[in-house]
């Protein structure tokens, strides 16, 4: 992988580098960072603050009920298909506790794309993920795609919904990447997500719904 | 650079944008809404000391690193999958993007927003070489549609207001019905970019910042369509300038944070996006190759000399354009340059040479508020008048693009003559003797100072011809005669 052969454009970019005076190294304080903490308590009600003024939807459920409160919200909300991975711990319990018959059905993202994009992009109402938790300092939920649970579903359907914990919310960005020592080994692909699609480029007015999700909705699980 | 041709003429560019009243109303209402939310969110003056020294710190530390690291974040990425290529030219970069497109048969690209592939005008060289790049960031795609660069680096198509994009729409797009509704507009642009999506076959991006320590490029954005352009294909390539790294991943949430308040007064975007690979085994979704490549385009040479390289310091905020009392009032375009704005006027002077931009160097106030509202502190003011000294007198050393070759011969002619005066004391007094004695017949239009004395139009001054100011006229007598006259024997 990389660079096999000698490249002269990156030898003649490193020299002229290697050979420059540097400049000033100052030490970095980070206590402005570390300094930014909330008491567990508030910590949820805040990233839900932050993320409902982006228009970040919120449904409150418990740790038994929830596969009810997102199938419930999808037959109020007329949403006929709902992504998912069936491999991780929560799309098993969400198969389980599916009824079969009429209403909402479930769609394993279980093949490549390669096999499934045409049904991805136009036949998909909504697609489910798990979190890593959440950020209280600015909003946000921390989303590690995987191959249980593949990069796109939680940007191609219309609807992204979000399983958090609200144990899981972190201070800030930086504690929550130092807590969970991302350092070590990052995924292929990791996200921040702290609302719905946005755009302001028109005349700086905000509108939603752009290229991603139009909606996004936290499914909140509190002890 | 790419840039050739005569020099773009940024005086005349200037006068034609002030009187535009439109662009100055856009431009006013846009910037004026930025810096009200940036304030908002700085609103803690401990926390924003800390945290720009913090942000200033980090990007120091990288740059005083920067070959190092360049070096880390190559190992990394490759560890990762990731295939790195570096280019010291525009023209280099352009070719490694047509041969990574070419070996895919890639005919049709979806592009995130990317200043690199602006400096590259990396579309126009693929849709000579036939290949459809289309942008898909919002900004980029309105001027895209309508022929134009981008007016601001964050905002690419402040410089229209709603009307003017419905009837481009109602124009470029075929099952487009007019309408000024924003949310309308923006459904349209949905639904013809989401085929675009569906069928590309490669993707393009930016990158805010690469980290070394895990190989990882990390993507700010809002409209999820540099996800879309970056997970979607099967082909991603990444553009960066050497500047883009930083060490360590934790070195990414203040900077993170700096660049979304002072950019669009947000605490977050809506998606922060990490790429640390392709798609990896098992996954089903992703790029199965991703590229990399790391552009020169003379940041080599700006880093070459202690005091310039603060310039690759900067996160791309745009927070000094919207912060600039001579941005504000002539827009982006007038600038003629990738970068406009203050950070524009340190940068291509830099990249394209400093008598070539010489223009562009003289175009501000030195009011400093671009340096206050910068998140890294990147003394700009001194910079400029850095760049101003070098066009004129090469420093020993020096190592800037065409630096003392900016002269002009009026401008020489007068220091000649301003010199010689003061060097000869009965020159001067002849000089002063004929100002005092001659004022009479003083021309009411003076060459140089016309631009001061007289209206060029604009659109809430006076008429173009009419006179603004009295031209000055000197003293009936100098001053050493007035203080010989009044008993001053050394006079």
């Amino acid at each position: 992988m990389g660079w096999t052969m000698p490249d002269p454009a990156r030898e003649r970019i490193l020299g002229r580098l290697r050979g420059s005076p540097r400049c000033a190294s100052p030490a970095s304080d980070f206590a402005v960072m570390a300094r930014k903490t909330w008491p567990a308590a508030e910590r949820y009600p805040r990233l839900r603050r932050l993320m409902e003024a982006v228009k970040t939807e919120f449904l409150e459920a418990t740790e038994d009920g929830w596969p009810a409160t997102v199938r419930s919200f999808l037959v109020s909300q007329g949403l006929k298909t709902l992504l998912y991975g069936p491999e991780t711990p929560a799309g098993r319990r969400l198969a389980q506790s599916w009824p079969s018959g009429e209403g909402p059905r479930l769609v394993a993202y279980d093949r490549p794309i390669e096999q499934t994009k045409e049904q991805l992009f136009n036949e998909m109402d909504a697609g489910f993920t798990t979190t890593r938790g959440g950020i209280a300092e600015t909003g946000g939920l921390i989303v590690w795609p995987s191959p249980e649970e593949p990069r796109l579903m939680s940007l191609v359907p219309p609807v992204h919904l979000a399983l958090l914990s609200t144990d899981a919310i972190y201070d800030t960005f930086w504690d929550a990447l130092r807590s969970q020592g991302w350092a070590a080994g990052m995924p292929p692909n990791a996200l921040l997500i702290s609302g719905p699609s946005k755009t302001a480029d028109i005349e700086q007015t905000l509108a939603y719904g752009v290229h991603g999700p139009k909606r996004l909705v936290v499914v909140a699980v509190g002890r | 650079m790419s840039e050739t041709g005569p020099a773009p003429a940024f005086r005349p560019a200037a006068a034609e944008a002030l009187k535009n009243p439109q662009l100055r109303a856009n431009f006013r209402r846009a910037m004026d809404g930025l810096m009200a939310k940036r304030a908002a969110l700085f609103s803690d003056p401990v926390e924003w000391r800390d945290l720009r020294a913090l942000g200033a710190a980090i990007r120091a530390r990288t740059l005083a690193r920067l070959p190092e690291l360049l070096e880390t974040l190559e190992k990394n990425c490759a560890a990762n999958g990731i295939h790195v290529r570096w280019a010291e030219t525009t023209g280099e970069a352009n070719a490694i993007v047509l041969e990574i497109l070419k070996k895919h048969g890639a005919t049709r690209v979806v592009k995130g927003k990317s200043m690199v592939s602006e400096e590259m005008h990396l579309n126009d060289f693929l849709e000579e070489r036939g290949i459809e790049s289309l942008e898909s960031d919002l900004g980029e795609y309105i001027i895209q549609l309508d022929g134009e660069t981008p007016s601001h680096i964050i905002m690419p198509a402040i410089h229209k207001n709603k009307q003017q994009i419905a009837k481009l729409f109602g124009k470029k797009i075929r099952e487009a019905k007019y309408t000024e509704d924003v949310d309308e507009l923006t459904a349209i642009a949905r639904r013809v970019l989401r085929k675009k999506f569906f069928e590309a076959d490669a993707g393009i991006s930016g990158v805010n910042f690469a980290v070394a320590e895990t190989g990882t490029l990390c993507l700010v954005e809002n409209e999820g369509n540099g996800r879309m352009s970056t997970h979607v294909p099967s082909v991603h390539i990444a553009l960066m300038g050497i500047e883009k790294v930083v060490e360590k991943l934790e070195d990414v949430p203040p900077l993170y944070s700096l660049l979304t308040r002072s950019a669009t007064g947000q605490v977050i975007s809506t998606y922060f996006n990490m790429i640390t690979g392709p798609r990896g085994p098992g996954e089903k979704d992703g790029p199965t190759e991703v590229h990399l490549v790391i552009l020169d385009n003379e940041r080599s040479r700006i880093f070459s000399d202690a005091e310039l390289s603060a310039t690759l310091r900067c996160i791309r905020c745009g927070a000094c354009m919207n912060h600039c009392p001579v941005y504000t009032r002539i827009g982006g375009h007038a600038y003629q340059a990738v970068y406009p704005g203050p950070i524009g006027k340190i940068l291509t002077p830099q990249t394209e040479g400093v008598a070539r931009r010489h223009e562009l160097v003289h175009a501000s106030s030195l009011c400093g508020a671009c340096v206050e509202a910068c998140p890294v502190q990147i003394p700009i003011v001194e910079l400029l008048v850095r760049l101003r000294r070098e066009a004129t007198h090469k420093e020993p050393g020096s190592t800037v693009l065409q630096a003392g070759e900016g002269r002009n011969r009026l401008e020489d002619a007068a220091w000649f003559f301003w010199e010689a005066a003061h060097r000869h004391p009965s020159l001067y007094r002849l000089m002063g003797f004929l100002a005092t004695r001659l004022r009479r017949f003083l021309p009411s239009r003076l060459p140089v100072l016309s631009a001061w004395t007289w209206g060029s139009g604009g659109p809430q001054g006076p008429p173009p011809g009419s006179r603004l100011r009295a031209t000055p006229r000197p003293a009936a007598r100098t001053l050493h005669e007035l203080a010989r006259k009044d008993g001053v024997d050394d006079a």
